[in-house]
């Protein structure tokens, strides 16, 4: 039933294109992959570290800025200035871990939202480098092997390849022991401790992993865009990444891509009527975490089987279960 | 030597504006163990409304108060209808203030629009002061004097009143403080009201300085934060300690070096984390 599921899914996705028809429902599908790419990878620390992280654009913010940098400065050719823009988002996850994960909870939470807001200002003052408000503009896609990703529907099925090898990736990594063991933390880190398990190693990895596929959305996301400005790293774009992940349902798979899409969708179809994106995007933010803490896909799995009592299903919220800040003092 | 001593004062201004943001912030978190990230919001919209109090023709004190009331209510309705359905959950009430900082920054924008708005200081603190054979600007040094004074009210309320008690036994042990019969709930919507409503007046106190923008939230809220993470969550020592430090920080690191003074700011805080990760007053931070 689950297989079928996701084959049908990924054949509607090949035929998207042909699907729908039109450039505008082509491109909306792009950036609702490259969306669901931001999610999964925020995913794999709010879900399943159980670390709520509200810095997740910074790596965005770091990948644009240093491949834009590099090519319109430096005049680096494409390939070399996507990698060396990966190293760098990978080496500074590294460093904002070291930071960040001298704490839990929601204090975790307040140092990736300074880290974020930080690289956010510094976006914004140091014109010098990043083109201050205005951004870095002009830049363009690649070709890999020829074919020319400035072409919409090109460009579409990159990103579907890009995004089923995270997916497929992340759905690995999760169910091999070494997710096992960062799931072991979140639910019980001193058991983990005590079992032999170095905790703070294991919440670090996965950080860094974090870090690095997010930069990977980042390249998507100023491919997509051709252009990078602060905007892109304010607290509203992590905001909205995390709600991705939450209201699809952290922890799982799935969740973030449906949560992907449904927020894309929702923000398309918004500011046609209205210019009020922030203030809708408050309220559905306090809708969801009121009334459907656990995320749609959970929420739809419960409504199926409605033996089950709540909140026992196989995926918890992240709110039931990141460490509360009582239990850590 | 005339720099470093106007640059002082705008440091100790800021410090000052700071700690009225910070101090509720902290207050909350040691009650309610949530980090209310809806907090630079309120501040920004006690500015605004500070100014539409202005633009009607009211004097300044007038202003401070409204805003003052008109935010620390806003607060308290957030608190009993948002909040409250949430107790025990505190990610999810941190991630439902997030969401109200939102609504209520957009809302601004909505009513005053996104140009940056300049507000005078009253006209009796207008002017310069003579000290040292340098003139000082004479708001500045109120405002510290200000912050000054709450500092002292929120320590006399805390320590000498029979409130304060409770909010401290509350912050201690919460269970033992409503076993023996505190309030804990009510206690939640008092102290939210008075940490809100101490963001929505130091928003009017600021404006004079920082003038009134769509933004300003956004440029306020990580300073709280690294504010209360050098300082210790939960400590009013910690947040006037901290305050004058990030705004010694900030303000030279403006003049100094205008292209990364946020980059600066990041610098005491890693420094803290790596060495005292509770911070400098903090017992809480795990």
């Amino acid at each position: 039933m689950k297989r079928a599921l996701l084959a049908a899914f990924i054949v509607v996705l090949l035929f998207l294109p042909q699907l729908t028809g039109g450039v505008y429902y082509t491109n909306l599908a792009s950036q609702a992959l490259i969306a669901a790419l931001f999610a999964l990878s925020l995913n794999l620390l709010v879900g399943y570290a159980g670390l709520v992280s509200l810095g997740h654009a910074g790596y965005l913010g770091l990948a644009a800025y240093s491949f834009g940098w590099l090519m319109t400065h430096l005049g680096w050719g494409h390939l070399a200035a996507a990698v060396a823009a990966l190293a760098v988002t990978t080496v500074m996850a590294g460093i904002f871990g070291l930071i960040a994960l001298r704490a839990a909870g929601i204090s975790f939470l307040m140092i990736t939202l300074a880290l974020g807001q930080i690289l956010w200002g510094l976006a914004y003052r140091w014109s010098s480098v990043t083109g201050g408000d205005n951004g870095i503009s002009g830049l363009t896609r690649p070709s890999p092997f020829g074919i020319d990703l400035g072409n919409p529907n090109n460009f579409y099925y990159f990103t579907l390849v890009v995004f089923l090898l995270v997916w497929a990736a992340i759905a690995n990594w999760v169910r091999s022991p070494y997710g096992a063991s960062i799931r072991g933390t979140k639910d019980q880190p001193r058991r983990m401790s005590a079992l032999g398990y170095n905790v703070w190693l294991i919440r670090w990895t996965t950080f860094i992993v974090s870090g690095f596929l997010g930069g990977v959305a980042g390249l998507m996301y100023v491919y997509y865009n051709q252009f990078i400005s602060p905007h892109s790293l304010s607290l509203a774009n992590s905001a909205e990444m995390l709600l991705m992940v939450i209201a699809g349902g952290a922890g799982t798979l799935s969740g973030p891509v449906v949560g992907a899409a449904l927020v894309v969708l929702l923000k398309n179809v918004a500011s046609a009527y209205i210019d009020r994106w922030i203030m809708l995007l408050g309220l559905v933010f306090i809708f969801i975490v009121m009334f459907v803490p656990g995320g749609i896909v959970a929420g739809l799995s419960r409504l199926r089987r409605p033996r089950l009592p709540a909140g026992a299903g196989p995926e918890k919220t992240p709110a039931e279960s990141a460490p509360a800040v009582e239990k850590t003092a | 030597m005339n720099f470093w001593l106007i640059q002082s004062l705008n440091s100790l201004a800021l410090g000052g504006v700071l700690f009225t943001l910070a101090a509720g912030f902290s207050l909350i978190f040691g009650l309610m163990r949530i980090a209310n990230l809806s907090h630079g919001a309120y501040f920004m919209f006690g500015a605004y409304i500070g100014l539409a109090v202005l633009d009607r023709g009211h004097g300044f004190g007038v202003a401070v108060i409204a805003a003052g009331l008109a935010v620390g209510i806003m607060g308290g309705i957030v608190e009993r209808v948002v909040l409250r359905r949430l107790a025990g959950n505190t990610l999810s009430q941190v991630l439902a203030t997030l969401g109200v900082a939102f609504v209520i920054a957009d809302g601004a924008l909505w009513i005053w629009g996104g140009d940056p708005r300049p507000v005078s200081p009253p006209e009796f603190l207008a002017g310069g002061v003579q000290l040292f054979g340098l003139t000082f600007p004479l708001y500045r040094l109120a405002v510290l004097v200000f912050s000054i004074l709450v500092a002292i009210g929120l320590w006399a309320l805390l320590d000498k009143t029979r409130l304060g008690v409770m909010i401290r036994a509350s912050v201690d042990d919460r269970q033992m403080a409503q076993g023996i019969g505190v309030p804990a709930t009510k206690l939640f919507t008092v102290v939210f009201c008075l940490g809100t409503a101490l963001a929505g007046l130091g928003g009017v106190i600021a404006a004079p300085i920082l003038s009134v923008y769509p933004g300003l939230d956004a440029d306020m809220l990580p300073l709280a934060l690294v504010v209360v993470i050098l300082g210790g969550l939960g400590s009013l020592a910690g947040a006037f300690v901290g305050s004058l430090l990030i705004g010694f920080i900030y303000s030279f690191g403006q003049v100094l070096f205008p292209d990364l003074a946020y980059m600066i700011l990041f610098l005491p805080m890693v420094v803290i984390l790596a060495v005292r990760p509770r911070g400098l007053f903090g017992r809480i931070m795990a």
